[in-house]
């Protein structure tokens, strides 16, 4: 197998008497989509939090491309190329759709210190922006002000964002969170077309999806990983039925 | 109507002396309106363009203030080196106090501005050697490369009236530019900023430090006007004063911050004539201002056209 792109290495981290990351240790090789499953409150997000740099585990290592980034902030592991999205949907409301994924582009090219050249007349910026857009099928919504967007629409554009930042691994936590039936369908494909270009680590509830979607799933529960497989294995796992599938089934 | 309107304010201003206003008491007035509007745009970039309100901002003013004082006492009056010492000392300040304040966010950066306020205000009181409470009179205003045309009305109105266009444009520049775009990005999501690899606090700190130096400038050119300098030059309530200016005016725009400071002074004036009790009816139309004008006077000029 080649080097992992992302590894995480016995990651722990505790809220007072309660682990919610116990012993997590995973691997994503480059253009793998690895999601991340499991009932509610079995620590998916902390887990996000911890390899994205907005949480510091208390113990066990993130290491990424090679390097470790257990110490370093959500900024400096961007530029790295971690590219996150958030569960509520996070873009600059007040901008355009370009000028949302243009700051992107601008944070990987050269410095923001520059005070005289007015940003929104740089083309190179433009072009890599509404590159990212049209990836996105955004395109036609260049102009539109990010607070105008349908839900839909501001999925896709935290998308395009994240692709302005030339990630090597998508942090996505919940994509479909809160889209409709046709919304995931469009989002489900558009995944689906940036598969082997890139890395993912993906958490989702949507279990159709991730099913659809991932080449290898882990299933958490109560802060450990119980199994790591090809979604078939996972499918015919007794422990995950047990712990996880069975209740859905139930349900 | 948003587009033309700086030209409009600013060829006003330039015309006003020949427009009937070119008495001692309008120039005195056209002069100090167009210095806090500097210094209401030096607010406005903290404030407006990167979301830290701070309500300690009259120290910097103060300090530009300072600054002429300190050297009019060392017999140094040549503007080519009062005023960038001038601009030079109130930026350090906000990069001493920002780098600490700029940690914080929201109320708390308001009271630590505040703070910092205050103590640069208790300094300046206790300065004895130049006046303590009483403050300091000039010997007389700064020489321009040794000439003393800042003596005179017109070349004191355009050298105001110049560098408030300098500063507005210079502005305006800084907003657009990759800085500006940061700067704004931050103000509407910080957390999008840095998952896009952009440490917000470096350019919020620039920022600060920028508008520190304008704001030394306006100190600097409102020592001069008045040729008296005093500690109440650093007084919380004139913070508060910059910041209602700033938010009448409107945030969306840095324009807002000129038509504030002009408006509220102009307001002041009129009303004084009035009556004496002026601040009776100068309240209530404050609180009616920010109740029903939510985009400020710049808000209200462009929804008017659009």
């Amino acid at each position: 197998m080649a080097e992992p792109i992302l590894r995480l290495d016995g990651l722990r981290k505790r809220f007072g008497g309660l682990a919610v990351t116990d012993g997590v240790s995973l691997e994503v090789p480059p253009g793998e989509i690895h999601a991340v499953i499991g009932p509610n409150g079995a620590g998916k997000t902390t887990l996000i939090h911890q390899v994205s740099g907005t949480l510091r585990p208390d113990a066990g290592r993130v290491v990424f491309a090679g390097r470790d980034v257990t110490a370093l902030s959500l900024a400096r592991r961007a530029r790295l190329g971690l590219a996150r999205s958030f569960q509520v949907t996070s873009i600059l409301p007040g901008f355009t759709a370009l000028e949302n994924a243009a700051l992107a582009v601008q944070a990987r090219s050269g410095s923001s210190f520059r005070f005289l050249r007015p940003a929104a007349s740089e083309a190179a910026l433009n072009q890599a922006a509404m590159d990212a857009l049209e990836r996105t099928g955004l395109a036609d919504r260049a102009a539109v002000p990010a607070a105008a967007l349908s839900h839909g629409e501001r999925r896709q554009l935290e998308l395009a964002i994240a692709l302005a930042m030339q990630p090597r691994l998508l942090l996505l936590d919940e994509p479909l969170a809160g889209a409709g039936p046709e919304e995931t369908e469009r989002l489900v494909a558009l995944l689906r077309g940036l598969k082997r270009r890139y890395a993912f680590l993906l958490v989702e509830h949507d279990m159709q999806a991730v099913f659809a979607l991932a080449d290898r799933i882990s299933v958490l529960v109560y802060g450990r990983i119980v199994a790591t497989g090809t979604p078939d294995a996972i499918r015919a796992d007794p422990e995950v039925r047990a712990a996880y599938l069975g209740e859905d089934e139930a349900a | 109507m948003a587009r033309v309107l700086p030209a409009l304010v600013f060829g006003l201003l330039a015309a006003a002396p020949f427009l009937g206003l070119g008495q001692g008491w309008a120039m005195t007035l056209l002069a100090r309106g167009m210095i806090l509007a500097i210094a209401a745009l030096s607010l406005w970039l903290p404030v407006g363009g990167a979301g830290l309100v701070s309500l300690g901002h009259a120290a910097m003013l103060g300090i530009g203030a300072y600054a002429v004082v300190v050297l009019d006492d060392a017999r140094v009056t040549e503007a080519l080196v009062v005023a960038p010492v001038a601009i030079a000392a109130a930026a350090l300040f906000a990069l001493a106090t920002g780098a600490v304040a700029i940690r914080t966010a929201g109320v708390q950066f308001i009271m630590i501005t505040l703070a910092f306020g205050q103590m640069a205000f208790f300094t300046a009181a206790s300065l004895s050697a130049y006046g303590g409470d009483d403050g300091y009179t000039l010997y007389g205003r700064s020489t321009v490369a040794g000439a003393r045309w800042m003596q005179d009305r017109l070349g004191f109105h355009y050298l105001c009236l110049g560098l408030l266009v300098v500063v507005f444009l210079g502005i305006r520049m800084l907003l657009a530019s990759r800085f500006g775009r940061v700067l704004r990005a931050a103000r509407e999501n910080p957390l999008r900023v840095e998952a896009v690899g952009l440490s917000p606090y470096p350019y919020r700190l620039v920022a600060y430090t920028i508008a520190g130096g304008i704001a030394g400038l306006a100190g600097f050119l409102l020592a001069n006007a008045a040729e008296f300098v005093a500690p109440s030059f650093l007084a919380w309530q004139r913070s508060g004063d910059l910041l209602f200016m700033v938010i009448l005016g409107g945030l969306g725009s840095p324009f807002g911050a000129v038509l504030g400071a002009l408006a509220i002074l102009a307001l002041e004036e009129w009303l004084g004539h009035l009556t004496p009790h002026w601040r009776i009816i100068f309240g209530p139309l404050l609180v009616l201002a920010v109740l029903y004008l939510r985009g400020g006077l710049v808000g209200l000029i462009g929804a008017r056209r659009g």
